[in-house]
């Protein structure tokens, strides 16, 4: 692999990171407005309002950046970059074709699933350091999500692994066939609302739970670093769609042509996901902080438990 | 049957479902709102028929209609009759900053003089601008919709000979 192919590659995924999640935001705004029997927003950019993230950016690029008297400032400062960064990374092991992606690392889903759980320390910095006791109560709810919810998404993803035989994501993707979606079916859908929960995503946003919490960690940013803050939420998204994606739905497996149209059926799988995260963002009520931790250890963790036994019994069988 | 998740389905049907219909939104500075009949929007003064009986002032609970008058003598129409003494309309008014939209004026009036507009784009930048005289109030009669049509098999209405 020459620099330059490295260059164009890393260009291409920052390209994606920046471009997809304005996408998903777009859906959001759209696909939940009329869920909701509203239009959306309907006049930024003349056809029906397709630039109004746009408009929402410059917006909050225009607006002062207010840091609180109190708060531990270089931390209060970093905090959205270290939210932000690490679904960049993700994207480098994410496959787009049977020999494509930035890096085919062979350890893959241990190197994603260890970078995103970096970003809810982005959301422990900004909790922190903001000096403010919503945002300190928030951070801590991210924080103990995390912990509750990691494991049934490593369970999930241990089994998937086990199954394929290798942790490189390009090589799950290869062993994957059709029969695995009722095979790892408990294993997909652990792993879909363990991410749900990692992004803090409703119906699990306890985190950022406006009615007690002001906007939890978020509450003191302002301007630019609160938009990071958002991108990354929509770039969780994205993210996550696409690792489930990659790990349960075949990744670049479609129909036909895809050693050429691999980007294409992953990116379709992926949008698919991120429309199911919204649909589900719009048809549930909030989770109270005490059924959320029940659900991850009383329902999550013994269902990604028995879709290990059943990838072991199987893997043993055969 | 009570089959786990079944909520969970039904509620992720339920906003699939609004989503694919149209939505109800009526984007209003561009599409005019389709009003229903008898819309509250605004008091139209049909000044032809005003008698200044002062019953709407009267009645309105916060004082918000203001009506001045005045008395003309009419000459007797036949010899050795008597001079005719009516009433002139000087100023009627309404304060819309006052006005609660409660429509006593115009079910107490009982000369058929006031009635409900649908019109509703009157809004000034200035809270004396909402007080209108009786120009614009009568200009307002023109946006009078008429009275929906009768029931199917009703009874005809009094005033109509039969």
């Amino acid at each position: 692999m020459t620099a330059l192919e490295i260059a164009a590659k890393l260009i291409g995924a920052l390209l994606v990171f920046l471009t997809a999640p304005l996408i998903v935001g777009q859906i959001e705004h759209k696909a939940m407005a009329h869920m909701q029997s509203r239009l959306g927003p309907m006049y930024a950019g003349g056809f029906h309002g397709w630039a109004q993230l746009v408009a929402d950016g410059v917006k909050f690029a225009q607006k002062e950046t207010i840091v609180p008297a109190r708060a531990d400032r270089r931390v209060f400062e970093l905090a959205p970059a270290v939210a932000l960064l690490p679904y960049l990374f993700v994207l480098i092991v994410i496959p787009v074709g049977p020999q494509q992606s930035v890096h085919d690392l062979s350890v893959g889903v241990f190197f994603a699933l260890a970078v995103v759980s970096i970003g809810v320390l982005g959301i422990l910095m900004a909790g922190w350091a903001s000096a403010n006791k919503y945002s300190l109560l928030g951070g801590l709810r991210a924080g103990a999500q995390l912990m509750a919810y990691e494991l049934p998404l490593v369970l999930a993803a241990a089994s998937i692994a086990m199954a394929a035989g290798t942790l490189s994501l390009n090589g799950i993707a290869h062993a994957w066939r059709w029969w695995w979606l009722p095979y790892q079916g408990i294993g997909a859908v652990v792993f879909f609302v363990a991410a749900l929960a990692e992004l803090r995503r409703p119906p699990f946003d306890m985190p950022v739970a406006d009615s007690e919490l002001v906007f939890g960690p978020f509450t003191e940013y302002a301007g630019l670093r609160f938009a990071l803050f958002v991108l990354a939420e929509y770039a969780g998204i994205v993210v996550f769609s696409a690792l489930t994606a990659a790990l349960f739905l075949g990744g670049w497996k479609g129909p036909f042509l895809e050693h050429q149209l691999g980007w294409l059926w992953l990116l379709i799988k992926t949008l698919l996901l991120s429309f199911v995260v919204i649909w589900i963002r719009v048809s549930y009520p909030r989770l109270r902080e005490d059924q959320l931790q029940k659900f991850a250890w009383a329902g999550l963790v013994p269902a990604a438990l028995v879709q290990v036994a059943l990838t072991g019994v199987v893997k043993v069988a055969t | 049957m009570n089959v786990p998740g079944k909520g969970l389905a039904q509620g992720l049907g339920v906003t699939l479902k609004s989503m694919t219909k149209p939505s109800v939104t009526q984007e209003y500075p561009h599409q005019h709102p389709q009003l229903p009949p008898r819309t509250r929007g605004v008091i139209a003064l049909f000044e032809e028929n005003c008698t200044v009986c002062m019953l709407c002032a009267r009645e309105c609970p916060d004082w918000c209609i203001y009506i001045d008058s005045h008395k003309e003598t009419q000459a007797p129409q036949t010899e050795g009759g008597r001079a005719r003494v009516h009433n002139v309309l000087d100023r009627f008014a309404i304060d819309y900053s006052l006005c609660m939209y409660c429509g006593i004026c115009v079910d107490v009036c009982p000369f058929d003089a006031l009635f409900w507009s649908p019109e509703f784009e009157y809004a000034e930048h200035d809270i004396l601008g909402l007080t209108h005289e009786r120009e614009e109030l009568r200009e307002w009669m023109w946006t009078v919709p008429p009275p929906p049509a009768e029931t199917h098999n009703a009874e005809p209405a009094k005033e109509i000979p039969s």
